[in-house]
């Protein structure tokens, strides 16, 4: 679990986060959603630990991070997985370099165990086939379940993913989804998902938080997402005419 | 302003190179693929340009030696002098500056622009120990790669005297053994290790801090050319004062 408490954070005169408090709870897929400029990566980034709130706290499982010494500090790091954008695999590595990669930097394991890990993980993300290829020759969805199987090799207590379907076809956005949904009921972590995905929100959104000009502006489920009355919710959600539409019939569906 | 602060966080990544060092398994191969990359893999152009330079400068010293009272072995002497104590640590360095350094920059860089950068540091990992330390240890192998440099441009003085026609060989070899002063050797070298130090560390500052997209990376990579180049002849400068004055 993660407890966010009042964390704001600036960057010169450019007030980003403004006090942002909520709880992200172990189990459970966590959107952040919200415009692009409301704050969603530097929260992320504040709750990865590469930013330093200016003010409150953040806590993960109890542990206030600002508290922690630089060790205890780099053994959480070693509990987060992380699934950038862009996947961020390493272009000199092969698929299975990249997953083997947190193994070899933080684990004393023989090269057969930490080979039937990754071989474990691949297959878990469904990648059979592609050990031996390198980011540049595998498709951008197989990319990211790579990155997805490095971010959860070291089995972590918390994973990250900022914007996981950017770039894929509806179908392959799904099939993310869905496995990052699986894998955290799967491995009972803790995951928060930054998103413009509508797909997304409603698919697998156990709780959503919606973030406008660095403050939270909404909380609840996807179920609660067609029921809320906040104006700003529901023009950035039902922005397009589908979902307007969906929305619609849902409610008169209701009555 | 802009420059000292610059300065000042160039220095400040040389600290942090040193700091939390990554497990010696991982550091031993990634300084071995460094050494293939920055060192062997510049071996070529290096060898070239010092075989042409040292002939330019036989053939354009025995040119300007019109008096027929100097004796033709002042060709090799003055041969050996340019080579070792300029073309081949300071001349050399600059063309290494563009090769590897664009390298450096451009690697660092798009690793930068594709957060390959963020995800080490979020693995818990001094990435600034990861990618730049390794490059800064495999060209401290550079001064072997200057000695070859002097070796092969003394070479190709020789070719160009004898084969030219400026020198018979014999002047030209005595020439090379004229008042040698083999400290003339250590100071290029001496030269040799900070300018390597310069070629690793500024186009990998160049790289790491910087921000933007592709376009970025190639001004990233023109910009610390440009950088390697200022410092490797100011540095030449102050060392020459230094070590010769």
């Amino acid at each position: 679990m993660i407890e966010v408490d009042n964390i704001h954070k600036s960057f010169g005169e450019n007030h980003v986060l403004k006090g942002i408090s909520t709880i992200f709870e172990k189990g459970k897929t966590n959107l952040v959603i919200g415009q692009s400029g409301s704050g969603k990566t530097v929260f992320l980034k504040c709750l990865l630990g590469l930013f330093e709130p200016d003010e409150g706290n953040i806590c993960y499982n109890g542990q206030i991070y600002s508290e922690l010494s630089t060790k205890q500090k780099r053994n959480l790091r070693q509990e987060m997985g992380m699934v950038f954008q862009g996947s961020a695999l390493f272009d000199s590595m092969t698929v299975e370099g990249n997953v083997m990669f947190p193994l070899d930097m933080f684990t004393k394991q023989s090269q057969s165990e930490k080979q039937d890990r990754v071989d474990f993980v691949l297959k878990r993300v469904n990648l059979v086939d592609a050990h031996k290829q390198f980011p540049a020759e595998i498709s951008g969805g197989m990319q990211k379940r790579v990155a997805i199987a490095r971010a959860i090799v070291m089995n972590p207590k918390y994973l990250f993913c900022d914007e996981p379907n950017s770039g894929l076809d509806p179908k392959t956005a799904i099939l993310i989804d869905n496995l990052i949904h699986e894998i955290t009921q799967e491995y009972d972590i803790t995951t928060i998902i930054n998103t413009h995905d509508m797909n997304s929100v409603m698919e697998i959104g156990e709780k959503i938080i919606f973030l406008k000009n660095g403050l939270k502006e909404w909380e609840g489920t996807n179920k609660e997402i067609f029921k809320t009355d906040n104006q700003a919710v529901t023009d950035f959600v039902y922005s397009s005419e589908l979902f307007k539409k969906v929305r619609q019939m849902y409610i008169e569906e209701r009555n | 302003m802009k420059y000292l602060e610059a300065i000042g966080k160039y220095f400040i990544m040389i600290w942090e190179v040193f700091k939390k060092p990554t497990k010696w398994r991982i550091m031993k191969t990634l300084i071995l693929k460094e050494v293939d990359e920055l060192v062997f893999g510049a071996m070529g152009i290096i060898i070239f340009i010092s075989f042409f330079i040292g002939g330019v400068v036989t053939i354009q010293t025995a040119l300007n030696l019109t008096n027929p009272l100097l004796p033709k072995s002042l060709i090799g002497f003055a041969a050996r002098q340019s080579v070792i104590l300029e073309f081949a640590p300071t001349f050399t360095s600059i063309i290494m500056a563009g090769k590897v350094g664009s390298y450096i920059t451009s690697s660092i860089g798009t690793m930068r622009v594709t957060e390959q950068i963020d995800a080490l540091e979020v693995m818990g990992i001094n990435s600034l120990n990861y990618l730049v330390f390794p490059k800064i240890v495999a060209i401290m192998l550079y001064p072997f790669a200057v000695a070859i440099s002097m070796f092969v441009g003394i070479l190709g003085g020789w070719v160009a005297a004898v084969f030219g026609g400026f020198a018979p060989s014999g002047d030209f070899i005595q020439g090379l053994q004229m008042d040698f002063n083999s400290y003339h050797v250590t100071y290029a070298l001496i030269k040799s290790v900070v300018f390597a130090f310069v070629i690793a560390t500024v186009p990998s500052f160049h790289g790491f801090y910087m921000t933007g997209g592709a376009l970025e990376v190639g001004k990233a990579s023109t910009t610390s050319f440009v950088w390697t180049s200022v410092v490797i002849i100011i540095v030449n400068y102050i060392l020459t004062q230094l070590l010769l004055g």
